[in-house]
């Protein structure tokens, strides 16, 4: 079966039982993708799917084939860091780090979310042109990403330290 | 996790033809089924992916929208006629899961997910609805998220889904497809009780797949989906309200109103239906309507306290949307 992985071809077979994120960790040996809860819950495991954000712990990866991945290897790497891997050490986005690679794929997929206009359940008028990265947007977003250590206050400032001005247009929540 | 063979279907046909196959099930994002599987409490021996099956959001002709089993719940809370038009539909998504599993789920595979009660998935616990004919651990259990309306004495767990109560607020419609063809189906008549068969949850039959949703032209009025649960994003609901209001000179015109985590099924509100149509759109109209609704309700040890608290939210989201129509 043939994926496109941070940007390389591979081509390899496997039992179809095996979830994404066992074929990201212990086929393809990228250990920056964890494994938390397994069930969806945590937001550990979140890696990109042509650019969109998924639990690669819930996703067969029978069904991903032909599919375009990232993980957090294919954002930055030491020497190179993405701007919100750079952010993050810079707000103390993180103290044991385990769920770091997760929420980073996820707040680079959220941004796009809302680049593209996907309201939230916090948008106060969920049909307005565009969404503000408010910290109630931006925590509202990010709630599928769990982080015990509970660093959330730096992530969000991370986030929004990087991302904060990607959505300029006026919002109406905002106006009202 | 038992093995399975996967299988892509190409088309509609395709997907019947291999979902009649004995042990088949359809596959959608698998937010559901993976899990479930994991946990052994589905072991299905062909998966059948139809994840690429009707993925288009369509206008009906006559003003409806017609939402393919495919879409992913992110494509249809996004959408912009269904944000203009249904609100209600896509705060009910956004309200639901995390941003990644919506990015994952289909239409289909929301409306069909399970359960989460918690003695469902624990394979060591007692549970009709896994293993028919056992009994129920949650009746005396740990039964905070079970319903309160519509059990049995077999099945107290509740439908999880907040997209289907928004549908089943909205009239949507089912479209099923089958070897002897397509059926359409009420949303609201979609789910069933559980009376002393827990395990069976819907009217599909086996090989059936859903194909589309079908939401009818015509929303008036204000709408808006209310969630109270135990933490402020990514959790169940304890008790969510689906509510369409339209007031005319301070009289109640319509009211559609729809509840998710009380029962075994979306719920339709149709007593509380029934006692707000022409009625003075008043604090005490809505309370009364609310009491009507719950008056059958029967809390178990944990979740007595949802017959209260279902009866001020449904108060309180009346009240807000009649506010906002009076400010318009």
């Amino acid at each position: 079966m043939h994926f496109l992985i941070n940007g390389s071809e591979v081509e390899l077979d496997f039992d179809p039982r095996t979830s994404l994120l066992d074929l990201i960790r212990e086929r393809l040996h990228l250990f920056g993708t964890k494994k938390g809860c397994n069930q969806g819950a945590c937001g550990a495991c979140t890696v990109l799917v042509n650019g969109t954000r998924i639990n690669s712990c819930l996703a067969l990866a029978v069904q991903y084939q032909d599919c375009e991945i990232t993980t957090i290897e294919g954002l930055g790497a030491p020497g190179r860091l993405h701007p919100l891997q750079a952010a993050f050490v810079e707000h103390d986005g993180f103290q044991c780090g385990y769920c770091t690679p997760g929420q980073i794929c996820s707040a680079v997929g959220m941004v796009q979310e809302l680049k593209c206009g996907v309201p939230s359940y916090v948008s106060e008028d969920v049909a307005a042109e565009g969404f503000n990265l408010t910290d109630t947007e931006l925590r509202e977003r990010m709630s599928g990403n769990l982080c015990r250590c509970g660093a959330y206050n730096g992530i969000v400032d991370a986030i929004q330290d990087t991302f904060g001005t990607a959505e300029a247009e006026p919002s109406t929540r905002e106006a009202a | 996790m038992n093995p399975f063979t996967y299988e892509r279907a190409s088309d509609s046909q395709a997907a019947l033809t291999l979902g009649a196959q004995s042990g088949a099930k359809y596959l959608g994002g698998g937010t559901n089924l993976v899990d479930l599987m994991r946990e052994t409490i589905e072991h299905p021996v062909v998966l059948v992916d139809v994840t690429g099956l009707s993925c288009a959001i369509e206008e009906t002709g006559d003003g409806g929208l017609r939402i393919g089993a495919g879409v992913k719940n992110t494509a249809v809370a996004a959408d912009r006629r269904v944000r203009e038009r249904y609100p209600l539909l896509s705060e009910a998504i956004l309200a639901g899961a995390s941003a990644q599993i919506r990015n994952m789920a289909t239409v289909g595979g929301n409306i069909l997910q399970r359960t989460r009660c918690g003695y469902f998935y624990d394979d060591a616990a007692h549970c009709n609805k896994r293993a028919p004919g056992t009994g129920c651990d949650a009746i005396e259990g740990f039964n905070r998220m079970h319903a309160i309306l519509g059990a049995s004495t077999a099945c107290v767990a509740t439908h999880p889904s907040d997209m289907a109560v928004a549908l089943a607020a909205l009239d949507a419609v089912v479209t099923v497809a089958g070897r002897n063809g397509a059926r359409e189906i009420p949303l609201v008549d979609f789910h069933v009780l559980p009376g002393d068969t827990p395990h069976i949850e819907t009217v599909l039959e086996t090989g059936e797949l859903i194909t589309a949703v079908t939401l009818p032209p015509g929303l008036t009025g204000r709408s808006s989906y209310r969630k109270v649960r135990d933490r402020a994003s990514y959790a169940f609901a304890l008790i969510s309200v689906a509510a369409i209001l339209e007031v005319q000179d301070g009289v109640v015109k319509e009211a559609r109103i729809a509840l998710g985590g009380v029962a075994h099924k979306p719920w339709r509100a149709n007593a509380a239906e029934a006692a707000l149509k022409d009625r003075p759109a008043t604090e005490a109209t809505f309370r009364a309507a609310a009491q009507a609704e719950f008056a059958s309700a029967q809390g178990l040890r944990d979740n007595a306290f949802k017959i209260e608290l279902g009866q001020r939210v449904i108060t309180d989201t009346l009240l807000k949307l009649t506010a906002l129509q009076e400010n318009r």
